[in-house]
C-alpha cells in the first residue's frame, strides 16, 4: 500500500468499525434512559465523521444515508424531536444499515436501494423530514466557502489599531477613501467614479482595501492577502495613512489604514474577488478594471497630497512587512482599555451557545483569561465517568499512543517468537543431554532465557488480541432483528466486552456466536404471553459475557427462558432414532443430545432459525478453534451455553504421545481421559475390530499406529494406553497409543500451505529435540474410520 | 513558504488527509483529536496557522477557537474552520468565535493550501 490515499482509505474503514462502535454504545445509552446532550452528541458526531470521511471518498451512497440519518440526529441534538424507545429502536436499524453501507463500500460491493429504503422511510415517518432535495453541492469537493457576507456588523465597532509611528498625522480624508462600515463614518465618498464607461480589457485591477477592526481580530491578515494577490500578477500596493489621526485623538476602536493597490494581471475578476474570502463583510473593499489608459497615468491612483507608505511587495524584503505586522503584533493587547478583550464576550455569545465552554470571563476589564483550566472542567463536568467508552475517549490526554500494523507483520512476529520457543526448548534439551548441573551457570542462565521466551511469547499473542466488544456489539444486531422475527421483547445484556481475545478467534466466532443469540432468542425465551402467564418480567434477557480464566477466555451466552424442555428433548432423540427408547439419560446427556447432528435441523423452528445450521455445527465450529462448549439448564429459569476457548491459535496445550517410533501431538482439549487397557477392558467383535467397555459403554478401539499407516493392527492391545476422545457429535472414541510422553504448549505450524489437506492430522510442530511431530485432528481420524467400520456395517456409535 | 499548521479533527481519517495534503504542499502538519488536545499541543509549538473541526467531543471547534482567542499569545494565530456543514448561521458562530476562515469539507488540497496562504501568508 504505497498510496497514501488508498492507505488513508483502508484506515477510514477502520474508523468507521470504531465510529459505528460508538454510534452503538451511545444509541444503546440512549436506550438505557440517558438523554444527556454529550450521549446524543457521541451518536450525532459518530454518524457526521462517517459522512465527512465517506464524503473524501465519494461514497456519495454511504455520504447519503449517513446525511439523513445525521439529520434525524440533529433533530435530536436540538431538542426538537425527542426520541422514545420505539424510534431509538429505528435509530439502532439506521445504525445497522449504515454499517451495513460503510462495509459494502469498503468490499465494493453495490449499494442497493432496498437497503436503505425501509429505514429510511420509518425514520422520516418518525422524525417527519420531507425528503431533502439532495444537497449534493455540499458535497462535492468543492474546497473553501465563500459566503462569510452579512458578517461584519459582529466586529464592527470594536477592536482597534495600534498606534502607529508616523508622522504628520492630521491629514483630510483624501477621496478614495470609503467611510462605510467605520462607526462613525461620515460620509460615503463615490469611489467608483472613475469607472465610467471604460470597458475592463482585463489587464488587470485596482483595489480599494480598508479593513475594519473586526478583520484583525477574527485572525485575517492583510499583508498575506496582498501575498495571495502578488501571486495572480504585478502588484503595487500603497498604504495611506491619512485618516490617522494625532496621536492623542486616535480612537481605538476605529480603523485608520486603508490600501489602495494595483493588480497587473490576465486573471479574470473572480481570482481576485476569491483572495478576499475571508475578508467579506470585515471590509469595505472595491475592485474595478482598469484600463490601459488608466495605465498610463503609471499609478491609476490618484493623487494623495499625503504622506503614504508604498509598499513594494517583494519576497524577503523585510521593511515590507514592518507596518501590517505591528498591526498582527499589538493590535488588541496594546489596546488602551475597552478594546478587544471586553469586546470578546459579546461577540462570543452566539458561538457560546452551542460550545460545552460556558464562556464565562468575569469581567471585561480582566481580559485575557488563561483558557485550559476552566476548559477542562468544563469539559469533565459535561462527560459522567460512568460509561466505560467514554473514559477510554476521556483518558489519554496526550496523543493517543496506537500504532497501526500490518497483520502480516505481527503475524511474522508471532511466527518468530513461535521458532523462538522451539530453539529454546532445544537448547535446554542439550543442556540436559549434555549433563550439566542445575546449578551451573548455564542452566540458571537458561532458565531466564525460558522465562523470558514466554513473557516474549505472551506480549507477542498480545498483539493479536482485541476486545471481544465489536462481536458483542454485532450480537445486538441479532437480538434486535431476531426478536422482531419472533415478536418477542428481548434486551440483550453483555458483560467482560473488554476482555481482549484472539482476532481471529474473535473472527471465526462470529458466526457459532450468531447462531446461538438466535437460538436464544428463538428456542430459550418463551413467549411475551407465556412469561407474562408465568410471571416472568415481560420483556426476555438474553446475557452474553466474556472473561479470563485459567488461560482460557470463557464466553457464557445464557437467556432467563424456561430451561431446556427435557422430556421433549429425549422424546424428539428417540423420535430420530439418535437414542435407543432403553436408554437412562441424566439431565446433562439429554442437555448434550442439543449438540447431536440431525436434532436441531428439525423444523418447529420459524424462519429464523431455520437455516439448517444446528448446534452440532455450532459445537464443531468452537471445537475447530481449540474451545469447549458446555450446557447447563434450570427448568423455568433459564440456559446458558458456555465456551471456553483457548487464548490463541498460536500455541496448543497438546499431549505428546508416541505411536510406532513416532512423536505425535493429540490436542488436549479433545482427550476426556487416559487409562491403561486391562484384559476385560477389551472386547473383540470381529478380526481387526475391537472395543473397549467403559462404564457400562462400548467405544470403539483405534490403534492410532495402524490408521496412520505405521503398522499392521496389533493381535492384542491389553496393556495399551487408551486416549478416550470426545467425539463432537457426542459419540467417543478409544486411541491406542504405545506411551504417553508429555504435555506441553506446542506451536502450530500449519502443513496445508505445503501439502494441503492430510486426513486426520491438522498440523505440525517443532518438538524441543527439534524433531518435527504431527498433531493430530482426532475427530477428523475418528470419523475416517467410522466411515470404514460403518462399511463393515458394524455400528457402535451409542455409547452414552 | 513553509507553514506549520495545527490540524485539529477528531476524525484519524480526516487528520490523516490533513496531513498528508500538509505535507505534500511542503508544510508541517500538527496534528491533534480534539480542541482539549489542540490547546495542549498549542503548549508545546507555534503554529503559523490553525484549521479546526467544529463538531467533536471534550471541546468542539467553538469553544476551541474561543480559548485560543482569549489567550493573549495566541489571538492573533489565524484559524480555518473545517466543516461539512455550508449553512450560513454555522459560519456565523465560526466568525464570532474568532475564525479567520471557512473551508467545506471534502476540501481540495490545492484550495486548503490556497487558503492557508491567504491567512498565513
Amino acid at each position: 500500500m504505497s498510496d497514501p490515499m488508498a492507505e488513508i482509505r483502508a484506515s477510514f474503514f477502520i474508523e468507521c468499525e470504531e465510529l459505528l462502535e460508538s454510534l452503538q454504545d451511545g444509541l444503546q445509552m440512549m436506550d438505557d434512559g440517558e438523554s444527556d446532550s454529550e450521549t446524543i452528541n457521541i451518536v450525532f458526531r459518530a454518524v457526521h465523521s462517517i459522512k465527512g470521511g465517506a464524503g473524501a471518498f465519494g461514497l456519495n451512497d454511504l455520504v447519503h444515508f449517513a446525511h439523513r440519518f445525521e439529520t434525524a440526529m440533529d433533530e435530536v441534538r436540538t431538542g426538537r424531536f425527542v426520541p422514545d424507545g420505539e424510534a431509538i429502536k429505528i435509530f439502532f436499524a439506521c445504525a445497522d444499515v449504515l454499517g451495513d453501507l460503510v462495509r459494502a463500500s469498503r468490499d465494493e460491493t453495490p449499494i442497493l436501494d432496498e437497503m436503505t429504503a425501509p429505514v429510511l422511510d420509518s425514520l422520516e415517518r418518525l422524525v417527519g423530514m420531507e425528503e431533502e432535495v439532495e444537497e449534493e453541492v455540499e458535497f462535492v469537493p468543492a474546497g473553501i466557502a465563500l459566503d462569510l457576507g452579512g458578517l461584519g456588523d459582529l466586529g464592527g465597532g470594536m477592536g482597534d489599531l495600534p498606534p502607529l509611528d508616523l508622522p504628520a498625522l492630521d491629514m483630510p480624508s483624501p477621496d478614495l477613501l470609503s467611510a462605510d462600515g467605520l462607526p462613525e463614518g461620515s460620509e460615503t465618498p463615490d469611489v467608483a467614479g472613475d469607472n465610467d464607461a471604460q470597458a475592463a480589457l482585463g489587464k488587470g485591477f485596482k483595489i480599494h482595501f480598508l479593513p475594519e477592526p473586526a478583520l484583525f481580530i477574527s485572525g485575517n491578515e492583510p499583508l498575506y492577502l496582498f501575498r495571495a494577490l502578488r501571486d495572480l500578477g504585478d502588484l503595487t500596493v500603497r498604504c495611506d495613512t491619512s485618516r490617522l489621526p494625532a496621536a492623542e485623538a486616535l480612537a481605538a476602536e476605529t480603523g485608520y489604514l486603508s490600501w489602495s493597490l494595483v493588480l497587473l494581471t490576465e486573471e479574470p475578476e473572480t481570482a481576485v474577488r476569491d483572495v478576499f474570502e475571508f475578508v467579506d463583510g470585515l471590509c469595505v473593499l472595491t475592485i474595478e478594471p482598469i484600463t490601459n489608459a488608466a495605465l498610463d497615468g503609471s499609478m491609476a491612483l490618484p493623487d494623495l497630497d499625503v504622506p503614504s507608505a508604498q509598499i513594494p511587495l517583494a519576497p524577503g524584503d523585510s521593511a515590507e512587512t514592518a507596518p501590517v505586522e505591528t498591526i498582527a503584533a499589538e493590535a488588541p493587547p496594546s489596546s488602551p482599555a475597552q478594546a478587544a478583550p471586553a469586546a470578546l464576550p459579546d461577540r462570543l455569545a452566539p458561538g457560546a451557545a452551542a460550545a460545552p465552554i460556558p464562556a464565562p470571563i468575569p469581567a471585561p476589564a480582566a481580559a485575557p483569561v488563561a483558557p485550559p483550566a476552566p476548559i477542562e472542567s468544563a469539559a469533565e463536568s459535561t462527560e459522567p465517568s460512568d460509561a466505560p467508552s467514554r473514559e477510554a475517549k476521556n483518558a489519554p490526554t496526550q496523543p493517543r499512543a496506537t500504532v497501526r500494523v500490518d497483520l502480516e507483520r505481527v503475524d511474522r512476529l508471532v511466527n518468530l517468537v513461535g521458532e523462538l520457543v522451539i530453539n529454546q526448548a532445544m537448547l535446554s534439551q542439550s543442556v540436559t543431554e549434555a549433563g550439566l548441573p542445575a546449578n551451573s551457570a548455564v542452566s540458571t542462565g537458561l532458565e531466564e532465557f525460558l522465562q523470558l521466551t514466554r513473557d516474549i511469547q505472551e506480549s507477542v499473542m498480545m498483539i493479536r488480541a482485541q476486545p471481544i466488544k465489536s462481536l458483542f456489539q454485532r450480537m445486538g444486531r441479532i437480538v434486535r432483528e431476531a426478536s422482531a422475527a419472533v415478536n418477542k421483547d428481548v434486551r440483550l445484556h453483555t458483560d467482560g466486552e473488554n476482555t481482549e481475545v484472539d482476532k481471529t478467534v474473535i473472527e471465526r466466532l462470529a458466526d457459532p456466536l450468531t447462531h446461538m443469540i438466535r437460538n436464544a432468542v428463538d428456542h430459550g425465551l418463551e413467549t411475551t404471553e407465556k412469561r407474562v402467564a408465568s410471571g416472568k418480567p415481560r420483556n426476555g434477557h438474553v446475557t452474553l459475557t466474556a472473561q479470563h480464566r485459567s488461560g482460557r477466555i470463557v464466553i457464557d451466552v445464557s437467556d432467563d427462558g424456561g430451561g431446556i424442555n427435557r422430556p421433549r428433548v429425549l422424546e424428539k432423540a428417540i423420535e430420530k432414532g439418535l437414542v435407543s427408547p432403553e436408554a437412562q439419560l441424566s439431565d446433562g446427556e439429554i442437555d448434550n443430545l442439543l449438540f447431536l447432528p440431525g436434532f436441531s435441523t428439525a423444523a418447529e423452528v420459524s424462519a429464523l432459525s431455520g437455516r439448517g445450521v444446528g448446534m452440532d455445527v455450532v459445537k464443531s465450529s468452537i471445537q475447530s478453534l481449540g474451545g469447549r462448549i458446555a450446557i447447563t439448564s434450570v427448568e423455568g429459569k433459564g440456559t446458558t451455553f458456555s465456551i471456553s476457548l483457548p487464548l490463541t491459535l498460536a500455541v496448543l496445550d497438546g499431549m505428546v504421545v508416541r505411536v510406532a517410533g513416532e512423536t505425535l501431538v493429540v490436542p488436549l482439549n479433545a482427550i476426556l481421559e487416559t487409562l491403561t487397557l486391562t484384559d476385560d477392558d477389551i472386547k473383540q467383535l470381529g478380526p481387526e475390530t475391537h472395543v473397549v467397555q467403559l462404564r457400562g459403554g462400548f467405544v470403539p478401539l483405534l490403534d492410532l499406529g495402524a490408521e496412520l499407516g505405521y503398522r499392521t493392527p496389533e493381535q492384542s492391545y491389553v496393556g495399551g494406553i487408551v486416549l478416550l476422545i470426545g467425539q463432537e457429535d457426542g459419540h467417543r472414541a478409544a486411541l491406542v497409543v504405545d506411551a504417553i510422553e508429555d504435555q506441553r504448549q506446542v506451536v502450530i505450524k500449519g502443513l496445508e500451505g505445503s501439502y494441503g489437506r492430510v486426513p486426520g492430522i491438522a498440523a505440525a510442530t517443532i518438538l524441543g529435540d527439534g524433531q518435527i511431530a504431527l498433531i493430530l485432528d482426532p475427530m477428523d481420524l475418528i470419523s475416517q474410520a467410522s466411515g470404514r467400520t460403518k462399511d463393515r456395517s458394524l455400528s457402535l456409535s451409542h455409547a452414552g | 513558504m513553509s507553514l506549520e499548521v495545527l490540524a485539529v479533527d477528531d476524525s484519524r481519517t480526516m487528520r490523516d488527509m490533513l496531513n498528508l495534503a500538509l505535507s505534500s504542499a511542503g508544510f508541517t502538519a500538527h496534528l491533534a483529536d480534539d480542541g482539549l488536545h489542540g490547546l495542549e499541543v498549542l503548549e508545546d509549538i507555534e503554529p503559523d496557522v490553525i484549521i479546526t473541526d467544529i463538531n467533536m467531543p471534550r471541546l468542539d471547534g467553538f469553544g476551541f477557537i474561543d480559548a485560543v482567542r482569549r489567550e493573549e499569545k495566541w489571538a492573533r494565530i489565524p484559524i480555518l474552520v473545517l466543516t461539512t456543514e455550508s449553512a450560513d448561521e454555522l459560519k456565523a458562530k465560526a466568525r464570532a468565535a474568532g475564525a479567520t476562515g471557512w473551508i467545506v469539507k471534502p476540501f481540495d488540497p490545492a484550495k486548503l493550501v490556497k487558503a492557508l496562504q491567504m491567512v498565513a501568508g
